[in-house]
This record gives structure tokens, C-alpha cells and sequence, in this order.
């Protein structure tokens, strides 16, 4: 078989080669000959009708960019429009000295120095022939004063266009987004044919995270025009495709009522329907105005907002860390029953203070002398760290880990929003990782009233707690529910991942809902001071939570009740679900600076409620059950 | 130089003497290419609209093209092909570096070293032929399945990593590049056969995995009218330059398509358009002919080789040569799809000029040491 492959000697080697270059050759001429037989036929054959065509050729394609899709919220109130603008467009080919035009351009239409560094980008990323953006948003008198000197400027045209515009300004800026110019990355990346003539794209927020659905497909216009180009009439003319519609989840009305709740204080707020994981509203204050990046934010307008104490840009919602504090405590409990370790009805003494066995270091309770013996549901109501430190010491921190991870801390929940940070939730593996040191038991502790490293974010908080409210079973939060290709056409429900189930006995998320009762209707309850429960129609069950921002310099009971100096210690938390027998709006609320969780963040909670109450039409409520209401107020009584 | 070079001894002098003796090229072969850089150079500064700095840009790159022949030409077949594994790694670690660098998303074809941006996909179209043949060469001829599944590895990986930029012709070309060796490897004809049946057999599933647009493509290609915006408006501009151009031509920078911008890219992919429209059918059977003759120069050369790397190499590195014209060719005139492949040493572009010019060197030192053994 080898002989017959080795061939026997260089000459045979070489003739055969040059028969197989021959015959590639060959192969290779006959494919010349077919595309210059392809040439006769178009320049012999054809050219007659070729030439009639060239000559014919005033025929110019003008590309439509689409308008872009309209974002609605659940009540159809438009959060996101485009509104007709006119805009000054330069064509490079015609202009011969580009500076030199510039700078007369400037003494008729004001360009700022932003105008002129973002054109000169946008001249790189332009074909020569097509017409270029300078200016957006022309005022009337801008557009007058051109109209009388256009015919100065060859090649530069004033041009109707649609821009986007935010009505609600502020309000939705950290969850709708807004658009802005395309620049050189995004160029690069975007299929040419679809971005024809399109100038914007969506940067943040809704608008980034469904371009794809909001951009719509461009059309186009054959134009004909004289031997200067200068369009003479429409011939044909394919409409763009607009983009879909948007219909998101969320309640305008909520979400202007939250944020008028927060009074100007620094913090945010989401709401989630434990039902389908709809987020209802989801707010950061402060916040600032997504119509000034439309068409290119001016340095001093960003800077302001980047030099701003208050952080404005910062979406506090999905990007804020805090440390969660005794919220997590009915997780924890929940967990404890789950896992087997706990029944609802064990008790543990509170004495003031915990100690690990063997341990000197001791870990306080809120109340100087204990709360005595107490079981889950008192646990819960009082808020007392001792039951929670020995049940977190017996679980142990893996399985508490595990356990918190399946709430959704420590990940980010998945959101249809871009740049969702994921909290921490820390782990003895976590810890290595970040500063390659061992854990300590005494972290394992203070996990379990959620301090330590533990951060977690607004959403990840309401996301955690309507899946406790739903019975365990936990959706993806999300805000888009439908799209639609146009205002008369139907809306097609958006798909959604279906649930998990995180627990497996409905008895045990009842015994911790028992808990978060007494935290808003027992009078030993930490929020029943500030009234929350008073004059709702339906039970609310919810916990508090008040991190301190600082670590303590001592041990010392903090006898200092001043509000001002506490509340500039602490994080106030506080987090809810109504009606606690039918769920339909968890929530959760952080102050950045508030003095406790039951005081100063529960009442931002209940106007959310309110207003919940308010946009739910009676049809769509559950029952009002009285003698349940009786009975979990009346349940939590101290022993 | 002459210390330097007595320095070593017995083989590695002559080989050193070799390097640094009196540049030997093959002159037809070189006067056809230098033919070709002129008309290329003249239709460019029509096709840019008498842009001199465009010329003059192109001109320069012509030069260190030439420069990099010269080089190369010098050095011995079987230096070359010692390094040609090397060669070929570098080229895959450049496009496996674009593809994490262009997260693998964008269509990010081009290396940014700062001073000079590149496409290493450019690169791979000579690396290809000259890999192939390497790993071809000690083997028993005509090559058996177990190297044809060998070469289809090697062609393949580098093919997936272009059509992931997603540049779909010049994938397809790196691909034919390297299947051009096998077949000059003396491939039995049947064999060649069933492959083109796999080939076939496989076009459904390439077919899936393409993007949209680019299917949008080829189907635009069947019916150029039921898309003016895109790609059929360039088939249907490029066809009524070429068509309008007829037998003689419009003359030079009188070209009506190209000056009033009906024809898209006519410095770059669509330039033959102008050339067709500008000095006609003469003008576009001259230059056919000049590349046939160049082409056609190469295999004479690489029949003339002394060993199978250098007949493999030369011989496939002409018949990739032609196809690119041949696809450029038949993209303009409507024959083929609009795939972007650039008309070779005529298109605006430095990678592939100076790549194809390199390519050129390796052939002119097959030519330059057939009759010398170290």
C-alpha cells in the first residue's frame, strides 16, 4: 500500500504536482473567463440599458430611522416619548474647509465647545457622504437665523428629527434610563444596516437593557434630485418599523407617592407583587433629571451631579450596599424551622447578653437586661439578637449561607435592568477570597442579626421578602409586562422564568408571619409605636431593622437618645408585606440616615400601603378578615 | 557585514551569504506586480476623489509591502519553512487575542497596536497555505484521511475564529486557502468529490449557525429588489457603474456612479466597479489578465520548486491569489454574494497589501534558491 503512496522518485513527484497545478490552473481560468463573460454581458450586452440607468441615476437612497418604542407604565402613562426636534446635520464631502466652516457656523447658530468635540468624534464614525449631527434641539430662533444664511453654508441643513423626552423627568430616571448619542465602542458593535441613520441608543436602565425590542427597523426613501443633489421629489418610500411599545409593572402613582413619603431624605424603596414578582415600584432618592443626557449632558451639568453629596446617580435601589441588619432575622427563623432545629415554640433565654461557650467576648442584646425567655414569634416581635446569635452558632455558617443564598443574598436577583450589583453575603470562603483571613465564630453570630460584612440591597430585600410572603415560592423581579408593535395593536405578555420553591412547609412560613404580625400590631412589637397597622384595612406583617453605620468603639449602651445624632449613626430599615394572609405588595425601605427602622423608615412603608390601597379597585382585593386581625394582634402576648 | 558573515561557519555562512548576497527576484513576476500597484494606485486616487493623501498613504504601504518582499525573499525556503509553525500560532493567538479583546460579541476585525492597526485575520491567509504545506511535506503523498482530517483541523479552527468576528468571506477564503494545498498534495479526485458532498451535506447547519444579517445576505444576493436599502442597492449600484462604463469606458475620473456616491465603498471592496466604469471592458480584461499572468507565473514558479513546501506553498498561495479576484470580481458584477473581499493590491487597505506582498517574498525565494541546497 506505502509504494503505491511513495512515490518513487523526485522527478514523478514533480510531474505529478505540475499536472495538478495545471489542471488548477485550468479551474481557475475557466472562473476568470465566467466573470469577465459576466462583464461582456454587462458592458457589451447591457450597456445600453446600464447607461440609461446611470444616466437615469438621480434616484438617492435617504435612510428612516425608526422611532423608537414608547414606554408606558401599568396605567399606560407614557414614561419615555419622542417628540419632534429639529437638529443641524453637516455632510463632510461638501464642506472644504471644516474649521473654517465651523467657526462662521457659530456666529449664526451658538455651538458650544461640547458641540464641536462630539461632532468631531462623530465625523470619524460617518461615512463621508452621510450627513452628520452638530447641534440637537435647535430653538425657533436658532432655526430662523440659519433659514436667512443657509445659502452661506453648502453641505449644512437643518433637519426635523425625534428626540427622546422623560415627562416624569426625575422619577423613573434610575429604572426607565435614557438614551444618548451613539459613540465609537457602540458604533462599532452595531449592525450598519439596522443603525442606519439612527443618532441614539440607549445608555442605562430600560432603554439599555431592551434596546433590541425599542429600536424598531429603519426604512428607507428613494429621493430624486437634480445634478446637485439637492433633492428634488420622493419616488418611493418604505416607512420605518417603530420600536415596540413597552408596558412595564410598575405604578406611576406608587412611585410618585414613595418618593413624596422619603421628604427628601436620602434612601430608596421597592415594591414587589409576591404573586408574579411584578416590581410596583422601585425608588432611589435622591435621584436627577435623564432629559439633560438626551442630547449630551454639558460638563458643568455633570459635574454638579457627579460632585453632589447625595450621590444622584448612584441607583441606590439595585447598586446600594447596606448592611441589613435585624431584617434578616425572620429569614433566619425560617430557616431554623426548616432546617429542623428550632419549633415555633422553643425558647431561649435572653439574659442581655450572649457568649459563645468558652468565649469571653459577649454579644448585647437591645434591651439592657434581656427579654427573658423567648420563642420564634416573640423572637421576631421584640427583635432579640440572643435568640437569633444561638440559633445562627448551631446552624452553623455554611448552612447558613446556603440557606440565605436560596432568599437571593449575595446575588444579584436578576432584574431586567443593566449593572445589578449583587450585595455580599459572607462566607467563610468569601472571606478567604477577599482578605485571605480565616472566620471567626464570632461572625457566625453577629450574621445572624445580619452585621458584620453582610450588604444587601434595597431590591435584593424586597425580592427576599416576597418570596417569604409568596409561601416560598420565589419569581424574578421584573418590570416589563408587555410589548406591543403599535398603540392600537394588542399587547403580547412579556415571558417570565417561572418560580422556585425556596421552602418546603407552608406551617413554618406561617409561624414566622405570626412574628412579623406582632412587629406591627403587639404592643411589644418594634414598629407598633409608630402606628403603622393603625386605621389599614388589612394585617401587615413586617420587621425592623436599624444598622449602625459605624462600627461601635465600645461596649457602652448608647444612652444618647438624641434622633439627629442617631439617625446619622444608623441605617433604618424596614421591610413589609399586606394583606398577611393574601400578599399582594412586599416591600422594603432603607434610610440612609434614620434613627430607627420602626420610627423613621416603617412610615414611609405604610404611605406605600396607602397609596397600594388606593390603586387596587375593590374588585381586585382580597377579603378583609377581622378575626384573623384579632387574633394576630392579640397572639404575640409576652409571657 | 563581510566579518559578520565569515564569522560563521561551513552551513550557516552559506546561508548567511545567501541573505546578504545581491537581491535575486524573479522579474516577470515582480513587473507584473509592480504593474498592478500603478493601475491600483490610479483607479484609488479617481475612486477618492483625487484624495492625494489617500494615494500617497496606499503608495507607502505599497513600499513597505516591497520592502518586506525583498526581506523575504532573501531568506532560504527552509528557513521559511522551519518557521512556519511559528508563524501559524502567532496568527491563531492573534485572533483568539481579537476575540477576547472584541469580547467576542462586536465585529472587532482590527488590532490596535497604537502606531499600526491590523487584521490578523489578513495574516492567516498566508499563514494558512504555508501550515499546511508544512505539516504536509514529510508525509506520504497523495495525503491520506487521517492527514485530511489533520488539515481540516488546522484550516478549521482558524476559519471558526474569522467567522466568529463575524467576517464570513475571508473565513471562507482562509478555508479554501488551506484546502488548495491538499488538492495540489495530489488529493485523489474522488476524494475531493465526497468532501465537496460533505460540503454540501454541511451548508444547513453553517446555515444556522450564521448571523442574521449575513443570511439576510445571501438571501439578498437571490433577490437584490427586495432589499435597495442594504446590500442589493450595492449589487444594483455596482452593476449600473459596471454596465454603464461599456466597452471603452466613461474615462479616467469620469465616473458618474462613484462620483455622485451611488456606489458604496469605492475604495475599498466595490473599487473594480470603478475601474469598470471608468476605462470599461478593456480596462477590466487588462487587468484579468494581468492577474492571470501573475497567478500563472507562480505555479510555473512553484512547478520549478525544489521540494514539496515549496511547490505546496507557491502553488497554493497563487490559486488563493486568483480566487480572491475572482470572488471580488464576481461580487461586483452581481455573480456572487456581497461577502466583502477586497480586489487584491487594488483596494484601499494595508494589511492585505502588505500581507499579500510578504506572501509574494515567500514565492520570489522559492524562485530565488530552487537551484541551491544548504
Amino acid at each position: 500500500m506505502n509504494e503505491r503512496r511513495e512515490l518513487p522518485d523526485e522527478g514523478a513527484r514533480r510531474a505529478r504536482f505540475a499536472r495538478r497545478a495545471l489542471a488548477g490552473f485550468a479551474i481557475m481560468l475557466a472562473l476568470v473567463l465566467a466573470v469577465a463573460g459576466r462583464f461582456v454581458y454587462l458592458q457589451v450586452h447591457e450597456h445600453a440599458e446600464y447607461s440609461t440607468r446611470a444616466k437615469a441615476n438621480r434616484v438617492r437612497l435617504r435612510h428612516l430611522p425608526p422611532p423608537r418604542g414608547l414606554i408606558f407604565d401599568r396605567e399606560g402613562k407614557l414614561l419615555a416619548d419622542n417628540i419632534p426636534a429639529f437638529r443641524l446635520d453637516v455632510i463632510p464631502d461638501k464642506v472644504k474647509h471644516m474649521d473654517a466652516l465651523l467657526e462662521r457656523l457659530a456666529m449664526v447658530v451658538p455651538l458650544t465647545d461640547d458641540d464641536i468635540r462630539r461632532f468631531k468624534q462623530s465625523l470619524k464614525q460617518h461615512r463621508s457622504f452621510e450627513p452628520v449631527p452638530l447641534k440637537f434641539r435647535l430653538t425657533e430662533s436658532e432655526r430662523d437665523r440659519f433659514a436667512v444664511d443657509q445659502w452661506q453654508f453648502p453641505g449644512v441643513s437643518i433637519d426635523p428629527y425625534l428626540t427622546r423626552n422623560y415627562p416624569y423627568g426625575a422619577e423613573f430616571a434610575h429604572v426607565v434610563g435614557y438614551v444618548g448619542r451613539i459613540d465609537e465602542k457602540e458604533q462599532a458593535k452595531l449592525d450598519p444596516d439596522r443603525y442606519a441613520g439612527t443618532t441614539h441608543i440607549g445608555k442605562t436602565g430600560l432603554e439599555k437593557q431592551y434596546e433590541n425590542l425599542l429600536h424598531g427597523t429603519p426604512g428607507y426613501e428613494l429621493v430624486e434630485v437634480n445634478a446637485d443633489q439637492r433633492p428634488l421629489r420622493v419616488l418611493q418610500r418604505v416607512p420605518a418599523k417603530p420600536g415596540r411599545n413597552l408596558y412595564l409593572t410598575i405604578d406611576e402613582r406608587l412611585q410618585r407617592a414613595t418618593i413624596a413619603a422619603f421628604a427628601g431624605q436620602t434612601g430608596a424603596a421597592v415594591a414587589i407583587d409576591p404573586r408574579n414578582g411584578n416590581v410596583l415600584a422601585m425608588v432611589t432618592v435622591p435621584s436627577f433629571d435623564p432629559n439633560l443626557f438626551v442630547n449630551g449632558i454639558s460638563q458643568a451639568d455633570y459635574t454638579a451631579l457627579l460632585d453632589d453629596p447625595d450621590k444622584p446617580l448612584l441607583n441606590r435601589a439595585m447598586r446600594g450596599g447596606y448592611p441589613p441588619g435585624s431584617i434578616v432575622k425572620p429569614f433566619l427563623g425560617l430557616g431554623g424551622l426548616e432546617m429542623g432545629l428550632r419549633k415555633p415554640d422553643d425558647t431561649v433565654l435572653s439574659t442581655g447578653t450572649f457568649y459563645i461557650p468558652g468565649v469571653a467576648r459577649g454579644y448585647r442584646d437591645d434591651q439592657r437586661y434581656g427579654a427573658g425567655r423567648v420563642n420564634l414569634m416573640q423572637a421576631i416581635t421584640q427583635s432579640v439578637n440572643t435568640y437569633f446569635y444561638s440559633l445562627a452558632l448551631q446552624m452553623g455558617i455554611q448552612r447558613l449561607d446556603q440557606w440565605m443564598a436560596k432568599f437571593g443574598f449575595g446575588s444579584p436577583t436578576g432584574i431586567d435592568l443593566p449593572d445589578e450589583t449583587g450585595g455580599v453575603l459572607p462566607s467563610p470562603e468569601w472571606k478567604r477570597k477577599t482578605f485571605k483571613q480565616p472566620w471567626y465564630p464570632g461572625e457566625t453570630v453577629i450574621s445572624g442579626i445580619g452585621q458584620g460584612y453582610w450588604m444587601v440591597t434595597p431590591l435584593q430585600m424586597a425580592h427576599a421578602l416576597a418570596s417569604l410572603a409568596g409561601d416560598g415560592k420565589s419569581f424574578t423581579p421584573h418590570l416589563l409586562a408587555a410589548t406591543s408593535d403599535g398603540l392600537e395593536d394588542p399587547e403580547t405578555p412579556y415571558p417570565q422564568a417561572p418560580p422556585k420553591q425556596i421552602t418546603h412547609d407552608p406551617a413554618d412560613v406561617a409561624a414566622v408571619v405570626q412574628g412579623m404580625l406582632g412587629v406591627v400590631n403587639s404592643p411589644s412589637g418594634t414598629a407598633y409605636k409608630a402606628g403603622i397597622g393603625q386605621g389599614f384595612p388589612y394585617l401587615i406583617a413586617g420587621k425592623t431593622g436599624t444598622a449602625e453605620r459605624y462600627s461601635r468603639t465600645s461596649e457602652a449602651y448608647n444612652t444618647n437618645k438624641n434622633l439627629a445624632y442617631l439617625a446619622e449613626r444608623h441605617r433604618a430599615w424596614f421591610i413589609c408585606f399586606a394583606p398577611a394572609d393574601h400578599p399582594q405588595i412586599a416591600i422594603a425601605v432603607v434610610l440612609e440616615q434614620g434613627a430607627w427602622g420602626g420610627t423613621a423608615a416603617a412610615p414611609i412603608a405604610r404611605k406605600m400601603l396607602d397609596q397600594w390601597l388606593a390603586d387596587t379597585p375593590p374588585s381586585e382585593r382580597p377579603p378583609i378578615n377581622t378575626a384573623a386581625t384579632q387574633s394576630a394582634v392579640a397572639a404575640p402576648a409576652t409571657p | 557585514m563581510n566579518e559578520l558573515v565569515a564569522s560563521f561557519g561551513g552551513r550557516a555562512r552559506r546561508i548567511a551569504q545567501r541573505i546578504f548576497s545581491r537581491p535575486r527576484i524573479d522579474v516577470p513576476l515582480a513587473a507584473g506586480l509592480f504593474v498592478l500597484a500603478l493601475i491600483g494606485l490610479t483607479v484609488l486616487y479617481s475612486a477618492s476623489n483625487l484624495n492625494t493623501s489617500m494615494v500617497i498613504g496606499q503608495a507607502t504601504r505599497f513600499l513597505v509591502g516591497a520592502a518586506l518582499l525583498l526581506a523575504v525573499s532573501r531568506i532560504p525556503p527552509s528557513l521559511l519553512r522551519a518557521w512556519t509553525p511559528w508563524f501559524y500560532l502567532l496568527s491563531c493567538v492573534l485572533l483568539v487575542v481579537l476575540m477576547v479583546l472584541g469580547e467576542g460579541r462586536g465585529a472587532d476585525r482590527w488590532l490596535d497596536l497604537g502606531v499600526i492597526r491590523f487584521q490578523p485575520s489578513e495574516l492567516m491567509k498566508l499563514a494558512m497555505p504555508m501550515m499546511i504545506a508544512w505539516y504536509l511535506h514529510p508525509r506520504p503523498l497523495p495525503p491520506r484521511w487521517r492527514d485530511i482530517a489533520a488539515v481540516g483541523i488546522l484550516t478549521g479552527i482558524p476559519a471558526l475564529l474569522i467567522g466568529r468576528q463575524p467576517d464570513l468571506g475571508t473565513a471562507l477564503l482562509v478555508l479554501a486557502s488551506g484546502l488548495f494545498v491538499l488538492f495540489l498534495a495530489g488529493l485523489q479526485w474522488w476524494k475531493i468529490g465526497a468532501m465537496l458532498a460533505a460540503l454540501a451535506g454541511a451548508a444547513p447547519v453553517a446555515w444556522h449557525y450564521m448571523h442574521d444579517y449575513q443570511r439576510e445576505r445571501v438571501l439578498t444576493f437571490l433577490h437584490p429588489e427586495n432589499d435597495p436599502l442594504g446590500t442589493g442597492w450595492h449589487i444594483i449600484q455596482s452593476m449600473i457603474a459596471v454596465g454603464s462604463g461599456g466597452i471603452v469606458g466613461k474615462g479616467f475620473n469620469q465616473g458618474t456612479q462613484s462620483k455622485l456616491e451611488f456606489l458604496p465603498e469605492h475604495t475599498t471592496d466595490f473599487i473594480f466597479a470603478v475601474l469598470g466604469e471608468e476605462f470599461g471592458l478593456i480596462g477590466v480584461l487588462v487587468l484579468l489578465a494581468l492577474y492571470v499572468f501573475i497567478v500563472g507565473r507562480c505555479l510555473w514558479i512553484a512547478a520549478n520548486a525544489r521540494d514539496t513546501w515549496s511547490r505546496l506553498v507557491a502553488g497554493a498561495f497563487g490559486l488563493a491569489f486568483m480566487v480572491y479576484v475572482i470572488v471580488n470580481g464576481g461580487m461586483i458584477s452581481g455573480l456572487l454574494p456581497v461577502v466583502g473581499v477586497p480586489l487584491p493590491l487594488v483596494s484601499y487597505g494595508g494589511t492585505s497589501a502588505i500581507t499579500l506582498l510578504t506572501g509574494f517574498g515567500v514565492v520570489m525565494s522559492i524562485h530565488a534558491h530552487r537551484k541551491w541546497t544548504p
